[in-house]
């Protein structure tokens, strides 16, 4: 883990998202960082601060944007479904795409984009085989509303729903090479059975 | 903050068009302190018909700058903290060479002798101002509509003095509809019998109706739909129905009347022709439409700010930058701001633009540092 703790600020904490530091630990120094789906440029802000990264943000939301450039964080509006492909390949050593899969539009597009302009790609995405999300659709028969996907699902960012295995497969059906695997309950890593016991997975492909 | 408004001379400028102008005068105005390191200085560019008063109180009348709310102390520009400069522009009329000026080898105002000039031109006095204070490197150009063409010329012209460049609510060419409305007010200027070919100098009547009408032209291009339509709606003026004639009615009708005869008593119809001209010239790209090739050899930050109301400078011009920046792989930061006071939004709707350029400069000054 890293030396220094990652800022907590709102509306993000560190509780709410864990990933952040297995991101901080995986980003080498003085490296070139696109961050699709920025947010408030809390990551970034940090990787600039504590690794010099040279850093870069996308962030669909005009008030998210306004407070990651705020931050010092070189920040654009856009959307991450087009604005990749203006990018010349391999332009960042890493590109993250943290808890944001699930919300585009065209999730392998976006991943195929990643791994043409960044040499490697750091995924984290809410596992939707997490055993609270097969409870709650067993004893509901209703779209689960968990602590991990809290919202109804009429008005859920996340269009997509995949499971660590889910993205496993794409992986490998897609001859994407997963250089490492990271998964989380929590704060707390899991070991076994992750599509059942992790409520995050984090992976570096490249 | 009481600041005098300053003068610098120069021998000679050489131009686009392969005249010259000798002498040249620059005015200017400097606000906060320049540091032991010449490093934290920032060069505002102005719009159209600002000049070089952009903050402070004006010792000689007591008013503020034009761009007041955004520079002073504890403000974006933060004069504890950055030697920011401004300067009247080549072409201009209140204080800077410009048509309106005594031609030296004839001894009488240039008029329509002056030489039409360009935003380059504009950028290349500036330059030799930059330099006469004895600063090598801009932390910052920044400045709003044509103030942000200068400022995107300043990065393409002179890349290895700036480390950022903030080009808000601006274009990298000028398009057909600001030519177009340009063209209006030129017109008008020249339509008037008062215009006299320029020669109204020393004539005791200026083209005041055809300058006031490009003001009124130009000030309805600066609004919204919906700011005028919450500013003024069908509102009266001081009266309670029509007035069945060709008086002023409506309070819209007022407002642009009062703007069109108040900018006759501060501005040159001459520097309007001029600068206007100099606009629709503007294309950083000399032609060829190649904006990557233009940001080739740049590599100073970028800060990119639209509005989404504005339509005359419309938020797709500005993307239209972004999207270059990013395609070379620049540092760029963008942000389309929500407003609904049109193009005007970067002078008056100023909370967040002061948001994002103060964490811009901060971080900006930080990697300043670190290289």
């Amino acid at each position: 883990m890293s030396a220094h703790p990652l800022p907590v600020s709102n509306p993000v904490t560190l509780e709410e998202r864990p990933d952040f530091s297995v991101i901080a630990e995986i980003i080498q120094p003085r490296s070139r960082v696109l961050d699709l789906g920025c947010g408030e440029g809390e990551l970034l802000a940090w990787l600039v601060e504590n690794k010099n990264v040279m850093a870069r943000g996308v962030e669909i939301s005009a008030a998210q944007v306004r407070k990651a450039i705020g931050r010092g964080v070189s920040a654009y509006q856009g959307d991450i479904d087009e604005g990749l492909a203006d990018y010349p390949s391999k332009a960042f050593d890493y590109v993250i795409l943290s808890q944001t899969l699930q919300e585009t539009h065209a999730p392998l597009q976006v991943l195929k984009e990643m791994l043409r302009v960044g040499r490697r790609a750091i995924i984290s995405f809410p596992n939707f085989g997490h055993w609270t999300m097969r409870r709650a659709m067993l004893f509901t028969g209703q779209a689960p509303k968990t602590k991990l996907f809290p919202y109804d699902w009429y008005n859920s960012p996340n269009i997509h729903f995949l499971s660590i295995n889910d993205f496993e497969d794409l992986c490998r059906d897609n001859g994407f090479p997963i250089e490492k695997r990271y998964f989380l309950s929590g704060a707390t890593r899991v070991t076994i059975l992750p599509n059942l016991l992790a409520q995050t997975a984090v992976f570096l492909l490249g | 903050m009481v600041v005098e408004t300053q003068c610098a001379r120069f021998e000679s400028i050489a131009l686009d068009s392969g005249a010259a102008l000798s002498p040249v005068e620059v005015a200017y105005e400097t606000y906060g302190r320049l540091n032991a390191t010449r490093s934290n200085a920032i060069l505002i560019t102005h719009a159209f018909t600002g000049d070089a008063h952009a903050g402070g109180t004006s010792h000689e009348n007591g008013k503020p700058g034009w761009w007041d709310n955004m520079i002073g102390p504890g403000k974006a520009f933060d004069t504890d903290r950055y030697f920011v400069i401004c300067s009247n522009v080549l072409g201009g009329c209140q204080g800077t060479t410009g048509p309106g000026t005594i031609n030296p080898a004839t001894g009488k105002p240039y008029a329509m002798t002056f030489p039409v000039i360009t935003i380059r031109d504009m950028v290349r006095l500036q330059r030799m101002l930059i330099e006469h204070l004895g600063i090598p490197k801009l932390l910052a150009v920044a400045g709003g509509s044509m103030g942000g063409m200068q400022a995107l010329e300043w990065a393409v012209s002179y890349p290895e003095m700036v480390c950022s460049t903030i080009p808000i609510a601006t274009t990298w060419r000028h398009s057909a509809q600001q030519i177009a409305f340009n063209e209006v007010g030129r017109q008008a200027i020249m339509a008037d019998l008062d215009w006299a070919e320029g020669d109204y100098y020393e004539s005791a009547k200026p083209p005041a109706r055809g300058l006031s009408i490009a003001r009124m032209v130009g000030h309805i291009t600066y609004m919204s739909d919906e700011s005028m339509r919450e500013k003024f709606g069908r509102r009266l003026r001081e009266k309670e129905k029509f007035g069945f004639d060709f008086g002023v009615d409506f309070e819209v009708e007022s407002y642009l009347r009062y703007r069109g005869n108040q900018f006759v008593s501060r501005f040159d119809a001459n520097s309007y022709l001029y600068i206007t001209k100099a606009e629709d010239y503007f294309d950083l790209t000399n032609g060829t439409g190649k904006l990557a090739e233009a940001f080739t050899t740049v590599d100073t930050r970028f800060l990119v700010i639209s509005f989404t109301s504005d339509w005359l400078y419309p938020s797709y011009q500005s993307q239209e930058i972004v999207k270059v920046l990013r395609r070379v792989n620049g540092d760029v930061a963008y942000c389309d701001l929500q407003s609904n006071y049109g193009h005007d939004a970067f002078l008056v709707d100023v909370a967040e633009q002061s948001e994002i350029v103060r964490g811009f400069l901060t971080s900006t000054e930080r990697m300043a540092k670190a290289a």
